[in-house]
């Protein structure tokens, strides 16, 4: 690859400016000439018959405008499934579900009118967990689960509570297992955890009288948000316009369509008027989106030689009450279900679950933290059970170049090498090459991939023009939610037309109507497609500008260049400065050609397939994978339980790095996001009501300043992507993958006890350390090494004969006969 | 009950009816139409909302306007601007300790009161100033190294001013 002058460099955030003087606006920010606020009532039940809703008397409150309810708008949403109602019409499925909203002229009142709207409702028995979701008979949450509009992609099981299943078979996973000299089973959990952006969720919409809609809101996909609007409300997209103003962090939360419809809805009602939608903090938790909660089941057989034969998967998701973004987090944790290893026999189920919990979502990583959570250490414990160290047990079984993937997927060289990311973990934290080990002091490691969750033909777009100062402007509708995508898009248009960056500006706050099409700010795709965008606009750019220089100076095509904001003949040196090409070029007898330089240009994925329906084996099943790991060295306090984690170390193979400083911060950003979920985060819902009992900042911990770990460093690896814009490769959601796993292994290496349950609290690691002690004092075998609860057993006959079944509930039965 | 307080507002003189129970962080963003300081909560939890009252910070969202009369209150507009920044803001652009950047006008307020009383805390001692302050995208680091790197900054202006 040829040398880069700014994409590589650290260069300041083009948006840095605004955000430092406060001078940059965010949706909230923003003052609409009599705007009435809303207030949502919302249920108080986690599943319940709606009988009636009664408005009259909140309408007699001073200053209600509006109100809207069910039965007005008995429109579905969703964007991979249609599952959701913009108000419940007569059925609630979750504590927070909206059942009507009012707008007023202040916010005092439309909350006094809420208190007023009078629900009947009738309870039903509601499901709280998600094993108890899947029982056959088990209440339906979705009577109407078959009546829905689906993506072809998405496969619900109508009568039942499965939202989705993705099966993944590869290989003879039963008679590979029965081989197998040592078999490994275990289970793990996550709870549902809130992606708690500090600006919570906002839409502002006006609907003129004319019709036209228009919305103001903090998402991550204005396009997406104006198609499902247009789709809910039966509206001509050309009736709807979509304004992205400044987003204070999205996590995959502000992706696909939140508020928007709510808002929409009121201002229906109240034509002319804008109306506010604001979550509160408590709301946030709740009522918006949260990550879905996972339980998994891992089967692990590994041959004399210590190489995995076979691995079975059991992944069941706590969709919540719709499964309208989440399905596809199933989806993309079924065909990624193998993680980062080279499994030769796959047996492989994802099953999203619908419960009376608040919604699951999109989240930083989409389904992978998660079910890395259990892979990464399965995998360490197998190595532990085995007595091999876990850094060779994970290279001789990793990912890499000619190995396949979970879908039969050919890896190829360009395609990453997880195996370098292990290797430089290892060297910088020394983890195999350690000396004698302190008391409650420990290192762990844990590996990440993920690629990019999207519909094959997910595009992106940019328009460049140059204005008349040859400034040049690039108009982008990925959203920048601090990620630095529009800095990453300039970098690249001035490296390819070599232009400095402050003549540049990235018009990076879209409205649909005038900007280019972008499918959605999700999957950590915007660098490589955005990217890719730009470097195709600039080629073209170029193209035009060279086409009126030639003219202008007399010279062929061939021999031009651009640098120095010159078109300049390479023989004869003469040449002519962009400035007076860029809105057309004027002779010095007056005679003009050429005109205004401007153009558009396009990303979408190449040559993406649709998975097998029944075994999902697919040579391209997604456009990318980034590949990491990271390695963690902590000290366990033993009186009070809590970690000490003195060094977190991350090695990506992102590619090429476009911008040092960024990427830090995404890696910085995504491990603290992880040691957040890995040890303090929890959205706990009472399992007897269903109603959140820590939806506040007070009670919902996420880490500050004096949580994050003593040292963090950062590394990388660049195998270019073959089609990446200069060989780059998604990073955002990578970085949090493997973070919680990499700390429960460090603390298995501290002091020998395993924590299933993410998060690893302090009162978890106290209980186990005392139940080790009572264990270590019976004089039970708890040689460090078999300390594991993993069961290590030859395989069984049972474990033969029913693996073969097409049963989601294989691994749960069979545990049930093991016992 | 409405209230008439005169409070200086970065630098400026403001003279306004408020009602009771309005908070400080309501007063600067839907009166006076000064939006850099945040709403993430409006219970003190998140630190969005920090500005200074007479030097000191405070969560806006916890201070009642009202408790306002004869005070000076500085927030992130009167801190400074394009071409004028003061070394914190530099030092953030630096450091790349801005990502979404909701959290910042509050970050850069809170470190500016703990610089003015300890002109070179420790880290931790720096930390624990910022403990209040939610950020949930940049991890904190690249923020730490940049209150750090003003610091220095700061140290050696005012070191130049009493010279
Ligand atoms: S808004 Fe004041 S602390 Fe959160
Ligand atoms: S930069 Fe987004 S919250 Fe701090």
């Amino acid at each position: 690859m040829s040398q880069t002058k700014i994409v590589g460099t650290s260069v300041p955030r083009v948006d840095g400016l605004e955000k430092v003087t406060g001078a940059a606006l965010y949706t909230g920010d923003l003052k609409f000439p009599r705007m009435l606020y809303a207030e949502v009532v919302r249920s108080p039940h986690a599943h319940a018959k709606v009988l009636a809703v009664r408005v009259d008397k909140a309408l007699k409150v001073p200053g209600v405008r509006a109100v809207a309810t069910g039965r007005d708008f008995p429109f579905h949403t969703g964007i991979y499934m249609r599952d959701q109602t913009i108000f419940a019409i007569d059925r609630v499925r979750f504590v927070g579900d909206p059942v009507a909203a009012l707008a007023a002229e202040t916010p005092e009142a439309a909350h006094e009118a809420a208190q007023l709207v009078e629900v009947d409702y009738e309870p039903l028995p509601a499901i709280l967990d998600v094993v108890e979701g899947i029982k056959p008979g088990a209440p339906l949450v979705h009577p109407d689960l078959g009546k829905y509009y689906v993506e072809s992609f998405i496969t619900p099981k109508p009568g039942t509570n499965i939202c989705n299943h993705l099966k993944v078979r590869k290989g003879d996973y039963e008679g590979a297992l029965a081989k197998c000299a040592h078999v490994f089973e275990n289970t793990f959990t996550v709870p549902q955890v809130q992606h708690v952006p500090m600006e919570p969720h906002i839409s502002v919409a006006r609907v003129d009288l004319s019709g036209k809609v228009e919305v103001h809101t903090s998402a991550q996909s204005p396009f997406t948000v104006r198609h499902l609007l247009c789709h809910c409300f039966n509206l001509p997209h050309g009736d709807v316009e979509v304004v992205v103003p400044t987003v204070g962090g999205g996590f995959g939360g502000k992706a696909g369509i939140n508020l928007e419809p709510i808002a929409v809805a009121l201002a229906m009602k109240a034509p002319g008027r804008p109306v506010r939608v604001a979550a509160t903090r408590a709301e946030e938790f709740y009522a918006t989106v949260v990550r879905q909660g996972l339980t998994a089941t891992l089967v692990t057989g590994v041959d004399k030689k210590n190489k995995v034969q076979a691995q079975k998967m059991y992944y069941l998701w706590d969709c919540g009450g719709y499964g309208g973004y989440g399905v596809n987090v199933v989806r993309a944790a079924g065909y990624t279900c193998g993680g980062a290893y080279h499994f030769p026999n796959v047996w492989g189920d994802s099953i999203g679950v619908y419960t009376n919990k608040p919604v699951g979502s999109a989240y930083r990583g989409f389904g992978m933290q998660e079910i890395h959570w259990a892979l990464e250490q399965q995998m360490d414990r197998v190595a532990h059970e085995l007595r091999i160290d876990p850094v060779e047990f994970r290279l001789l079984n990793c990912l890499g170049p000619k190995k396949t993937t979970v879908t039969g997927q050919l890896l190829e060289k360009s395609s990453g090498r997880v195996d370098k990311c292990i290797e430089k973990v290892d060297e910088v934290l020394k983890l195999r090459a350690r000396g004698k080990k302190k008391p409650f002091h420990g290192k762990g490691i844990a590996c990440a991939v993920k690629a990019p969750a999207m519909p094959n033909n997910a595009a992106s777009s940019v328009i460049m023009k140059f204005a008349e100062d040859e400034m040049l402007e690039i108009l982008i509708s990925g959203i920048d939610i601090g990620q630095g995508l529009a800095t990453v898009a300039a970098q690249y248009a001035a490296e390819a037309l070599d232009l400095p960056m402050e003549r540049i500006r990235v018009r990076m706050r879209p409205r649909t109507d005038f900007s280019p099409y972008d499918w959605q700010t999700v999957a950590s795709r915007q660098t490589w497609a955005t990217g890719n965008a730009v470097l195709r606009g600039c080629e073209d750019l170029k193209r035009q500008l060279f086409e009126v220089g030639a003219q202008a100076l007399g010279a062929p095509v061939s021999r031009l260049e651009l640098k120095d904001r010159k078109v300049i003949d390479k023989k004869t040196k003469k040449s002519v400065p962009l400035a007076a090409i860029v809105v057309g070029y004027q002779f010095p007898d007056g005679h003009t050609i050429g005109g205004p330089v401007a153009t558009s240009a396009h990303h979408v994925p190449d040559g993406l397939l649709f998975l097998h329906p029944e075994t999902s084996q697919c040579s391209k099943p997604v456009a990318k994978w980034t590949f990491g790991a990271q390695g963690v060295e902590l000290t366990v306090d033993p009186e009070t339980g809590n970690l000490r984690i003195e060094r977190l170390v991350a090695c990506y193979d992102v590619g090429k790095v476009v911008n040092p400083g960024l990427i830090k911060g995404q890696t910085f950003g995504g491990i603290v996001q992880g040691v957040g979920t890995g040890v303090m985060e929890e959205l706990v819902i009472d399992g007897k009501d269903g109603r959140p009992r820590n939806a506040s900042l007070m009670d919902y911990k996420i880490p500050t300043a004096l949580d994050i770990p003593d040292k963090m460093e950062a590394f990388y690896v660049e195998t270019p992507q073959l089609d990446g814009p200069l060989g780059a490769r998604g990073i955002g959601e990578h970085t949090m993958i493997p973070t919680p796993a990499a700390i429960a292994n460090a603390l298995y290496d501290a002091c020998g006890i395993r924590i299933d349950s993410m998060p690893i609290t302090a009162e978890k690691v106290l209980k186990a350390l005392k139940e080790k002690q009572r264990r270590e004092k019976e004089g039970e075998d708890v040689q460090p090494a078999a300390a594991s609860v993993a069961k290590v057993r030859p395989p069984a006959r049972a474990t033969r004969r029913e693996a073969g079944r097409e049963r989601p509930g294989g691994v749960r039965a069979r545990r049930g006969r093991a016992k | 009950m409405r209230h008439t307080i005169t409070v200086r507002v970065n630098g400026v003189e403001e003279r306004h009816e408020v009602d009771a129970n309005q908070t400080l962080l309501s007063f600067l963003r839907d009166t006076l139409n000064l939006t850099g300081a945040k709403q993430g909560c409006n219970e003190g939890e998140c630190g969005s909302c920090m500005v200074l009252l007479d030097g000191k910070a405070v969560n806006g969202c916890l201070t009642l306007a009202a408790e306002l009369d004869g005070h000076e209150v500085a927030t992130i507009e009167g801190l400074g601007q394009a071409g004028a920044l003061h070394p914190l803001q530099s030092a953030f652009l630096k450091h790349h300790a801005v990502q979404c950047g909701f959290c910042t006008p509050g970050v850069v307020m809170t470190s500016l009161a703990l610089l003015q009383e300890n002109p070179k805390p420790t880290e931790l001692q720096l930390k624990t100033a910022l403990a209040g302050n939610l950020c949930r995208c940049t991890g904190y680091r690249q923020i730490l190294d940049a209150i750090q790197d003003a610091a220095k900054t700061m140290r050696a202006q005012s070191k130049r001013r009493t010279a």
